[in-house]
């Protein structure tokens, strides 16, 4: 057993105990420490593939500035404590839909991961995801995807500010 | 050497060398800033006080370790640790001389990143101190410290782009390298002064010290988020506060003064650890002076200061950078 392989284990079994553990905490702000966990996890698995940018990126935005918004809210709306059955008669239907969408999930990644698990390693060797070639890929070959998201997003930031201002 | 060993040494010297300067930066600022009062300062342990802070820290070991009724004990305990590991973990890819040896992850290329990554981070100590103690005083604090370091961040941020487009390359060591043409005049601090003045503002707002220390805001809010913390859980944050001082220094020094860079270092590479400790002290005292000089800004004035004024000129420093570097002015090529 190679090292990186032990600590991708290791890395990983973190990663899966800290989803299990943000699903069934009672508290939301345990919730969002275990998921503040997974992504530092996830951050590490990014840097075992030669990816240190998206590692980088991935605490940055997710760890360090997401959910400190989540946090926020928590404390400021003093929701950490969740309710025993929130709204259990009208959110009947989404029990099963959770079950078939959850299968659905399982099965691609079982089928993606039987067929497909040999190339993974090499493309992790080919692709150099350094912040250059991340910058050159996104404004030439997905110069397009990139500017709607732009927009997107600043339709968003220009929503928020309308939403929080008095009439 | 074997790596793992190899980091494992670097590691423990860095962490002594942070302690050591946690420890004696105290010493520093008590001194400075009572010679700017026209007061003597720390004098009664040791030759000019220097055993102080030995003292301070014996005291705090020694203090009863409170925990406040109904808090949530796993968090109030865990966010004093919580606090020190990025100011800790900052150091990691700070190159301190010019030898790969002086620098704990030599090959790493996204180093700048890195450490925004880091400072963002930072931040869960407070909020979770503040959350964990159940009092009022410190729930406020710890609200108003996410608040303050989360505005002032992307200004930081800015400030960084600025030195990450100037070097083209987001690894400190490039960024160093780039600034040596052999003079003083190779340092960012000349050719982006509007971005090293961003920087400045921002570190003090970001480590939360004059004349932006709101968090502790004693007429207002007691200590801020630290107010149930004593003895060594206090001291944790006190030391995540100084060593992310020293840390946020370092960065200065790395991003506009050139770094480790210096005459005869090529000659005597232990030299470069000297002027970088240089430029580092010199960083760091003029943040005492900043402290005895400035009167605590208004709460609502500075949101507005980080973000109608910072975040502003800061884009605009970056496309005006952008544009001198793509007409090719010389100096920015």
């Amino acid at each position: 057993m190679s090292p990186d392989f032990l600590l991708f284990l290791i890395i990983a079994l973190v990663a899966v105990a800290a989803a299990l553990g943000m699903l069934f905490s009672r508290s939301a702000l345990y919730a969002a420490l275990f998921l503040i966990t997974n992504f530092g996890a996830v951050a590490v698995l990014y840097l075992l593939l030669n990816a240190p940018f998206l590692a980088v990126v991935q605490v940055s935005v997710y760890a360090g500035a997401i959910m400190v918004l989540f946090l926020f809210v928590i404390m400021l709306l003093g929701a950490e404590r969740l309710g025993r059955e929130p709204e259990a008669a009208a959110m009947r239907w989404q029990r099963p839909l959770a079950i078939v969408l959850a299968v659905v999930l399982i099965v691609q990644a079982v089928y993606v991961f039987a067929t497909r698990a040999s190339a993974v390693p090499a493309v992790a060797q080919a692709i150099d995801a350094g912040p250059l070639n991340i910058g050159k890929t996104l404004i030439n070959s997905y110069l397009l995807p990139f500017e709607v998201i732009a927009i997107v997003l600043l339709a968003a930031m220009i929503g928020a500010v309308v939403l929080t201002r008095d009439k | 050497m074997n790596p793992i060993l190899e980091a494992l040494v670097k590691s423990v010297g860095i962490l002594v060398v942070a302690l050591a300067g946690f420890a004696y930066m105290t010493w520093v600022e008590r001194k400075f800033i009572s010679r700017l009062q026209a007061r003597i300062g720390p004098n009664r342990a040791g030759p000019f006080g220097l055993l102080q802070p030995v003292a301070d820290g014996i005291k705090l070991i020694f203090k009863e370790s409170i925990t406040p009724a109904n808090a949530d004990v796993l968090v109030y305990f865990l966010a004093p640790v919580v606090a020190v590991i990025p100011a800790l973990v900052l150091f990691a890819v700070i190159p301190f001389g010019s030898d790969p040896a002086f620098q704990l992850a030599s090959n790493i290329n996204v180093g700048a990143l890195y450490v925004m990554a880091v400072l963002g981070v930072g931040i869960y100590g407070m909020i979770l101190a503040g959350w964990s103690s159940n009092n009022k005083y410190a729930l406020l604090g710890g609200l108003r410290a996410s608040a303050q370091v989360i505005s002032y961040e992307l200004g930081l941020g800015l400030a960084v782009l600025s030195v990450i487009m100037m070097a083209s390359s987001a690894s400190l060591n490039d960024i160093v390298a780039y600034q040596q043409p052999g003079n003083i005049l190779g340092w960012l601090i000349f050719r982006q002064p509007v971005a090293a003045v961003i920087f400045a503002i921002t570190a003090l707002a970001e480590l939360a010290r004059a004349p932006f220390d709101l968090v502790e805001a004693e007429q207002e809010l007691t200590a801020g988020f630290m107010t149930e913390y004593g003895g060594m859980k206090f001291a944790l944050f006190y030391m995540s506060e100084y060593v992310k001082m020293i840390g946020m220094s370092a960065l200065f020094v790395t991003f506009f003064l050139g770094g480790w860079s210096g005459p005869f270092v090529n000659e005597a590479p232990v030299l470069s650890l000297v002027y970088f400790a240089i430029k580092v002290l010199a960083c760091l005292l003029v943040m005492v002076w900043v402290r005895a000089t400035l009167p605590r800004f208004r709460y609502d004035k500075l949101m507005g200061f980080g973000w109608k004024v910072l975040l502003p000129v800061g884009l605009v420093n970056v496309v005006v950078t952008a544009l001198l570097i793509v007409a090719g002015v010389p100096g920015y090529k």
